[in-house]
């Protein structure tokens, strides 16, 4: 099989499909943590207590204004400096692995956007949307859960996937802390060959990853717009022989 | 338009004779991160033995240096994309990094060496005792290649700079790391390597780190290659290179 490819693959494909798996891991870790924290971040962002509100707010504004780099910096070697502290507390086991520490400082960079982006879909959904809900008696967590969330999934759908695409490229800093991704194993296998083209295997790669996730984000599109489908809505027949008029 | 004219003055600056027979202007590419050899001291000028070796050539040479530092993982293709016309950065000179580029004579050659915190429960540097534990490294360096050779059933973390390993020792992230002996014996000597100590010297691998540290030019740049040549055998003989070494180390690092 290897004798088949281009050399600098049969040396360096290995490498490259190891770093390739590191990216996904993270970046699908990282996104999935960042989800829930963001939920939580994006509801204490829209909380009535004042506390709550700023603190996200403080959140948002600070992993949002700072660089990705800077932060993994920090949480890498800025905590690495008080391992004292961290053995007492029992933490140094979770932090001393340096894919943990990537994947915190993604985690928490990658909630900050997630959670302004949950806070607008939300917000984005018409008030009388909320206003219809209750004139049919509906309680509020019953109209949150079954009327505006709904809504707000197909609005925050496509931003959701552009953090994920922006997830998988600004992961290539996790080679900084010694997490060697795609890019990571591509710049070791140029400077170890100095030849270009292993950069644009780097890229085909990247590239399938992406177009994967976004005909992935059609598929999920079609599924949470089926009831605005005009064509699939006049195929489905109703009980009386009549076509569903829409 | 800018961009223009300064291309058009370069041209004529090239095809007109050199009138007042002008230095040799070279411009030399070093990483800037790697003490004692070249780094930027505190108040950020470029220091260390690599720049004093350099700017006693370009004397030497009677040329006019300028220096471009340049992040290691990249310094051979910036000299090849014509950044800069020579590398002197403490370059092993490879049987691999010699396809590419065309080397010197060495300058000097030191062994690489062990270093591990002072606590450290490592009896010596044995692959069998060095088997799982974390060992640290500069990304795409000889030293990376011969933890890879000597050492494989050791996990290998790769650094940027020997800054970062250096820190992950101190926080007990790595267990030892790997490096030149006159580099780490600097900083284990130093403030700030005061957690460390050496653990052992090694021996150089001929075929890892071929027969030393010597200056890379662009392989058809032969009649710069042979200046150079010229001049460190100059500084050898006149006592120049001594002074220098004698600066910095209180060992010789030409070695024999």
């Amino acid at each position: 099989m290897t004798e088949y490819l281009p050399p600098i693959l049969a040396e360096y494909g290995d490498d490259l499909l190891d770093g390739f798996l590191v990216t996904i891991q993270l970046v699908g870790m990282s996104v999935a943590f960042g989800a829930i924290i963001g939920m939580g971040v994006a509801a204490a962002r829209m909380s009535p207590r004042w506390w709550l509100k700023a603190f996200a707010w403080f959140y948002i504004g600070l992993f949002r204004g700072t660089p990705l780099l800077a932060q993994l910096f920090l949480i890498y070697y800025g905590l690495g400096q008080f391992s004292g502290l961290w053995r007492t507390l029992g933490l140094w086991n979770f932090l001393r692995d340096p894919f943990n520490c990537a994947l915190l400082a993604f985690s928490l960079n990658t909630a900050a956007y997630q959670a302004e982006i949950f806070r607008g879909a939300i917000l984005a959904v018409p008030e009388g949307q909320w206003e219809g809900a209750r004139a049919l008696g509906v309680g509020r967590r019953v109209a949150f859960m079954r009327v505006i969330l709904p809504q707000a999934a197909l609005l925050a759908l496509r931003p959701f996937g552009n953090e994920i695409v922006l997830m998988i490229k600004g992961s290539a800093v996790a080679s900084v802390v010694t997490v060697y991704d795609l890019l990571g194993e591509t710049r070791l296998a140029y400077s170890d060959t100095f030849r270009f083209d292993v950069y644009f295997y780097a890229a085909a790669l990247y590239l399938v990853l992406v177009e994967t996730l976004r005909r992935l984000w059609d598929i999920f599109e079609r599924r949470l717009t089926r009831h605005l489908d005009r064509e699939r809505k006049e195929a489905v027949v109703d009980p009386a022989g009549q076509p569903v008029m829409s | 338009m800018n961009r223009m004219i300064i291309v058009a003055a370069l041209a004529l600056a090239t095809v007109l004779p050199a009138a007042a027979q002008d230095k040799m202007q070279l411009r030399i590419g070093t990483e800037g991160a790697y003490p004692p050899f070249n780094y930027f001291d505190s108040a950020g000028n470029l220091v260390g033995f690599d720049i004093d070796i350099a700017k006693a050539l370009c004397d030497e040479m009677n040329a006019e240096c300028t220096f471009v530092t340049q992040d290691w993982d990249g310094i051979i293709p910036a000299l090849l994309a014509n950044k800069f016309d020579a590398i002197i950065a403490s370059m092993s000179m490879t049987p691999a990094r010699d396809e590419i580029v065309d080397f010197t004579d060495k300058y000097y050659n030191t062994p690489p060496a062990i270093a591990v915190p002072k606590d450290s429960s490592l009896a010596d540097a044995s692959p069998e005792s060095m088997a799982d534990i974390i060992l640290g490294a500069q990304s795409s360096t000889t030293h990376a290649n011969y933890a890879e050779k000597f050492f494989p059933d050791t996990e290998l973390r790769r650094y940027g700079t020997p800054e970062e390993y250096k820190l992950d020792l101190q926080s007990g992230r790595i267990d030892a790391a790997i490096d030149d002996s006159t580099v780490l014996s600097t900083w284990v000597n130093s403030e700030d390597g005061a957690c460390c100590k050496i653990l052992e010297v090694l021996k150089n691998d001929p075929i890892i780190h071929g027969p030393g540290a010597g200056i890379a030019v662009r392989e058809e740049d032969t009649e710069l290659k042979e200046k150079f040549n010229t001049a460190i055998a100059a500084i050898r003989a006149n006592g120049v290179y001594k002074q220098i070494n004698d600066k910095h180390f209180d060992i010789d690092v030409y070695g024999d």
